[in-house]
């Protein structure tokens, strides 16, 4: 965006005060996650900047914290366990909402808007509630404290986003495409796959993204349904901020950053990759 | 049904009735054979019920009422995957994510059509389109007219006997239009398929088919083939639909063994007319005649008549001339003459006298 040769005074100090009110907002959300990172790398066991990490001296520096995350028992189990319950979680709400949100993109479904409102539902209540309904409902049938218990429960938090990105994604959809494909002779289930998958796919990637970082990062319902075998990443960090305030979590809470980064920008290209594929956006 | 074809039908609406919401009928009680190899088109404008009929023939849509046959078998009950029916699209539906030749392909594979087979019959079909170079490019990459011409290689390539065709040529430029109009003839007619084709363009529907269906209201107005549709319209809407049409009001006021005399409501004059659907004297009707069926200055016999008009407009259009006139107190009475060399120009406000033939005058329904 470039000032016009014609605006007027006012307008050129609104086109300066926009630009710092945006980095004003960028600040705000960005600045807690960047100053995690140095002060994961303290020497000490503070939550602070010491004087002399201030003063850049090299030894206030150390990468201690990251070698107790790799060495300390509890964090790998949790480690073991999110990236065994993230996975199964993001597969089941990826698969799931997907259906969901191609039956309900149909016009002749009835009482679509309700079926859709009632799906989307575990986004918009608030988590100790579905995570207190979801305790009581799992200990009655057996699945309170088991793996399956979790997946389910995190599957169930996932799938608002896939519906919703699926959906995003089906608007554009041209549905005589499908049409072709069954005038062409392909039954159902061969046009669902070679047809319209290949085409939503964008959708379904990035709802699996979400699905999987609400997975990797939830801890309320982890606590209420899972028990000690399913202690998963942020609950193990949830528990270190409790008692024993050891910056391991900085250390932890960087390679969530650095993961979460890398995960968002390999999803990214890929999903421009098929967007090119499907050919919306010129190569 | 048009010489050449076989006598049995093969397509046929039985009695087929239409309804979205159960109350009110998109489609009225459609009868309608069609015969092997034929080029049929249903013309109408839009809400005539005419794309609705083309879907409930692939499978799309279910036929409220009635039986749809295909080769004398009935395929209400048929899913369109199993119907075997080519079909080409208005927005084309080429899959986005495959190349040209990927897409051929999808039909065949479907039918589990071996490699080498099928390559021959993907050649064989983009050659017939003139798109024989175009194999590995994305239908993203490719030009609107390219796009159908790849939709119609797509439609032919696993050799249906029916292929249904839904304003295939809405989307593109006059020129292309009009050749590919040509060229879809031309391959109809040598691979000896039958098409039923939907549009709601009359130079389309006239310059294509061997049989024009015009739809109206859920109904078909009129089937004929296109020169006795254009000449002989049964009824105003169909007179009025296709092509230019001038109308007079009147009401008969004698009638007998193929002719009616018609008083004309603005002006009292009476004129002769080929009675077309009106039954007794007295009744009120709408006289049709084609703009370029009047002759200025006409030095027939006294059979033919005479009406005096006001040049209001002369408008040149390069190969006619089309001139507006007031008469019999309208002033929307057009006149087309070719541009000859020894055509005089009118000049608005000139006075001149016009006549027709009586059998270039139908009286029809008000």
């Amino acid at each position: 965006m470039q000032l016009p040769p014609y605006a007027t005074t006012g307008q050129r100090i609104w086109f300066y005060t926009f630009r710092v009110i945006c980095g004003l907002i960028f600040f705000f959300l960005i600045a807690p996650i960047l100053t995690i990172i140095p002060l994961s790398f303290n020497a000490e066991n503070f939550f602070t900047f010491t004087p002399g990490m201030l003063a850049f001296e090299a030894d206030a520096y150390s990468l201690r914290h990251y070698r107790d995350f790799f060495t300390n028992p509890q964090w790998q189990s949790a480690l073991r366990n999110s990236v065994q319950i993230a996975p199964a979680a993001t597969l089941l709400s990826v698969a799931l909402g997907t259906l969901a949100a191609i039956g309900l993109s149909q016009s002749h479904v009835p009482a679509r808007r309700a079926i859709m409102a009632i799906l989307i539902s575990p986004m918009i209540v608030p988590l100790i509630i579905s995570a207190a309904g979801m305790y009581f409902f799992y200990s009655r049938i057996g699945l309170q404290g088991t793996y399956l218990g979790v997946v389910l429960a995190h599957a169930a938090l996932g799938i608002p986003f896939v519906i919703i990105t699926v959906t995003a994604t089906l608007v554009g959809f041209d549905n005589s495409l499908t049409r072709a494909s069954a005038n062409l002779g392909a039954g159902p289930v061969r046009t669902f796959f070679k047809v319209q998958m290949p085409l939503i796919l964008p959708g379904v990637i990035s709802g699996g993204l979400f699905a999987f970082i609400t997975s990797f990062d939830e801890v309320v319902v982890v606590l209420f349904v899972g028990s000690a075998g399913q202690k998963t990443l942020p609950w193990q960090m949830f528990i270190g901020l409790r008692e024993q305030i050891s910056p391991t979590i900085l250390a932890v809470a960087s390679i969530l950053v650095a993961i979460s980064i890398a995960l968002l920008t390999t999803v990214e290209l890929l999903r421009r990759r098929s967007e090119r594929m499907r050919g919306l956006s010129p190569g | 049904m048009p010489d050449g074809h076989s006598q049995q039908a093969f397509v046929e609406f039985d009695r087929v009735q239409k309804s979205y919401d159960g109350e009110t009928l998109v489609v009225k009680d459609l009868n309608l054979s069609i015969g092997r190899g034929e080029f049929l088109t249903m013309l109408g404008p839009s809400g005539s019920g005419k794309t609705t009929c083309l879907m409930m023939l692939a499978g799309f849509e279910v036929a409220t009422h009635g039986e749809i046959r295909l080769d004398g078998r009935e395929i209400n009950n048929i899913p369109p995957h199993k119907r075997g029916i080519g079909m080409v699209f208005q927005n084309y539906a080429l899959f986005p994510h495959m190349s040209v030749a990927e897409n051929l392909a999808f039909p065949l594979e479907v039918r589990k059509i071996g490699k080498s087979e099928r390559e021959a019959k993907i050649r064989r079909a983009l050659d017939m389109v003139q798109m024989g170079d175009f194999g590995g490019r994305r239908p993203a990459q490719l030009s609107g007219g390219q796009q159908q011409r790849v939709a119609l290689a797509r439609a032919l390539v696993f050799e249906p006997e029916l292929v249904l065709m839904d304003e295939p040529l809405g989307a593109l430029d006059k020129q292309l239009r009009e050749t590919l109009q040509f060229e879809i003839t031309r391959l109809a007619h040598d691979l000896g398929i039958t098409v039923v084709y939907v549009t709601h363009d009359q130079t389309e529907a006239l310059t294509m088919s061997d049989r024009v269906a015009v739809f109206d209201d859920g109904r078909i107005q009129q089937l004929a083939t296109p020169d006795a549709l254009y000449e002989q319209p049964q009824n105003s809407f169909v007179a009025q639909f296709i092509g230019e049409n001038n109308t007079l009001e009147g009401e008969v006021v004698a009638l007998e063994d193929g002719r009616c005399v018609v008083r004309l409501d603005a002006s009292g004059e009476q004129i002769d007319a080929v009675p077309v659907n009106v039954s007794k004297v007295g009744d009120k009707t709408l006289v049709s005649i084609r703009p370029e069926r009047v002759e200025f200055d006409p030095d027939w016999d006294e059979r033919s008549l005479t009406l005096d008009a006001e040049v209001l407009e002369f408008i040149y259009m390069g190969d006619v001339f089309r001139t507006r006139l007031r008469i019999a107190g309208r002033d929307d009475f057009i006149v087309k003459t070719r541009n000859r060399a020894d055509q005089t120009r009118l000049r608005p406000g000139q006075k001149v006298k016009i006549g027709w033939l009586p059998q270039d005058c139908r009286a029809l329904d008000p």
